[in-house]
């Protein structure tokens, strides 16, 4: 895989077409698991990126042979497969991070995310760019996830990654309530600033592209002086 | 546990969406008229009762007792799909107004958390309804079901409905908020997605108060 093609994957799928903010899916983990603390977040994260990971492998491995009737079933008995992994070996090593995200490591099988990275790029992409989507997805749920997580945890409960930093907590943020909020704040602010670096990225290029024709243009005038 | 508890619980308290965030999908993608709010809140009910009814006994007569609790999410969600799609080819069957009212919305149901949540609530209280006592199973069934099966099956299924139409209720109302927060004139970065989940923010708000008591 060429190297600036990984790079438009790892773009997509970490800012523009970050599935917390911009996709705005998988939204039901974000609102719930955000309220239980920043390591907990962290660790639905690595749940997510592996479930995506595996299940983008392998549904691009069989891309070439799953009936197009019949591929949703098969997405998520994939999917499903993946996520039973995941859960119990939680269950058996990580305890208490499984008692905190109870049953949301189960609900990853219905999550959006993985079944529309299925559906819109492993099962008709090749297996290295699938698995590459897979991964930044997952980084991007992650980062998007922990950021808001650690937004509620300091906020609502006056702590960080477990460790209480001070007395002052605004209860409202670590309620249902709150995280509706910060969610909307996020996609919000996230979106003002994607737009206003995007307008710069446009206004650079086209300036650059000015640049360059009024030098070509410098450059045949100069030919054609010389001819003459 | 009493009915009336249940009933209070599964509406206001612990409602799937604005308590326990089951099922935001939907309720954030279908809300834009209270018609369709309200088709995707009755399918979404129908579902969630058939799916309380199926996988409970599955669960606690076929899974528990060969040791396969581990398998429960890809049987449940498998039962799921399948249950949507006959109940899909019945009403087409049967009732073709009410498949034409609800039927855009049955698929989309399948892969909604909000029911596999409600499957799994269900059984991990099969789990501890030994000691449950409860007796609705007796109206509903009879006695003799009641004995056959382990005591929770009403309970099982009264809560799968009153959970259906907890998110009927929340989604129905977000569709009416929506109604006037769309012809709002906010800043551009909140239009949308955003103004939606601030009206969810109040919404979340009430309901919290049923927490309280």
């Amino acid at each position: 895989m060429k190297l600036k093609k990984f790079k438009e994957i790892a773009l997509d799928g970490v800012v523009r077409q970050n599935p917390t903010f911009r996709l705005v899916l998988g939204t039901c983990p974000t609102l719930a698991v955000t309220g239980m603390g920043a390591v907990s977040c962290l660790g639905m994260g690595a749940a997510v990126i592996f479930v995506l990971v595996f299940s983008n492998l392998i549904i691009s491995l069989l891309r070439n042979i799953i009936p197009d009737k019949v591929r949703i079933p098969c997405f998520i008995i994939i999917i499903a497969t993946f996520v039973t992994i995941i859960s119990m070996f939680m269950e058996a090593f990580l305890q208490e991070l499984y008692a905190s995200l109870g049953m949301f490591i189960d609900l990853i099988v219905v999550n959006c995310i993985i079944l529309g990275r299925a559906e819109s790029f492993a099962s008709h992409n090749p297996v290295l760019d699938s698995v590459c989507d897979g991964l930044f997805m997952g980084i991007g749920f992650t980062l998007s996830l922990t950021l808001m997580g650690i937004v509620r945890e300091v906020l609502g409960k006056g702590a960080l990654f477990g460790a209480q930093l001070w007395n002052f907590k605004i209860e409202f943020f670590a309620k249902p309530a709150g995280a509706f909020l910060t969610y909307a704040l996020f996609i919000a602010i996230f979106n003002v600033c994607y737009n206003a670096v995007e307008r710069k990225l446009k206004h650079q290029a086209a300036h650059k592209a000015a640049l360059a024709e009024h030098q070509s243009e410098a450059a045949v005038a100069a030919t054609e002086a010389k001819e003459a | 546990m009493d009915v009336f508890a249940i009933i209070i619980a599964a509406l206001f308290a612990d409602n799937f969406v604005l308590s326990q965030f089951l099922g935001i999908c939907p309720f954030l993608g279908v809300s834009k008229k209270i018609s369709s709010a309200a088709g995707m809140g009755i399918a979404v009910t129908a579902v969630m009762v058939i799916t309380c009814a199926v996988c409970y006994p599955i669960y606690t007569f076929l899974l528990a007792p060969m040791g396969l609790q581990y398998l429960n999410i890809l049987v449940f969600i498998l039962l799921i799909a399948s249950l949507v799609q006959i109940l899909e080819m019945v009403l087409k069957r049967f009732s073709p107004g009410l498949y034409s009212a609800m039927g855009i919305y049955l698929p989309l149901v399948t892969t909604n958390c909000a029911i596999l949540g409600v499957a799994k609530i269900v059984t991990n209280v099969a789990a501890s309804a030994a000691d449950a006592g409860f007796v609705f199973s007796d109206v509903f069934f009879g006695q003799l079901v009641s004995v056959n099966m382990a005591m929770g099956y009403g309970e099982a299924v009264l809560s799968g409905l009153f959970y259906g139409l907890g998110f009927t209720l929340a989604i129905v109302l977000l569709a009416g908020l929506r109604i006037k927060t769309d012809k709002l004139h906010v800043a551009k970065a909140l239009r949308g997605f955003p103004m939606t989940m601030l009206a969810a923010c109040f919404m979340a708000m009430a309901f919290y108060v049923f927490t309280l008591m």
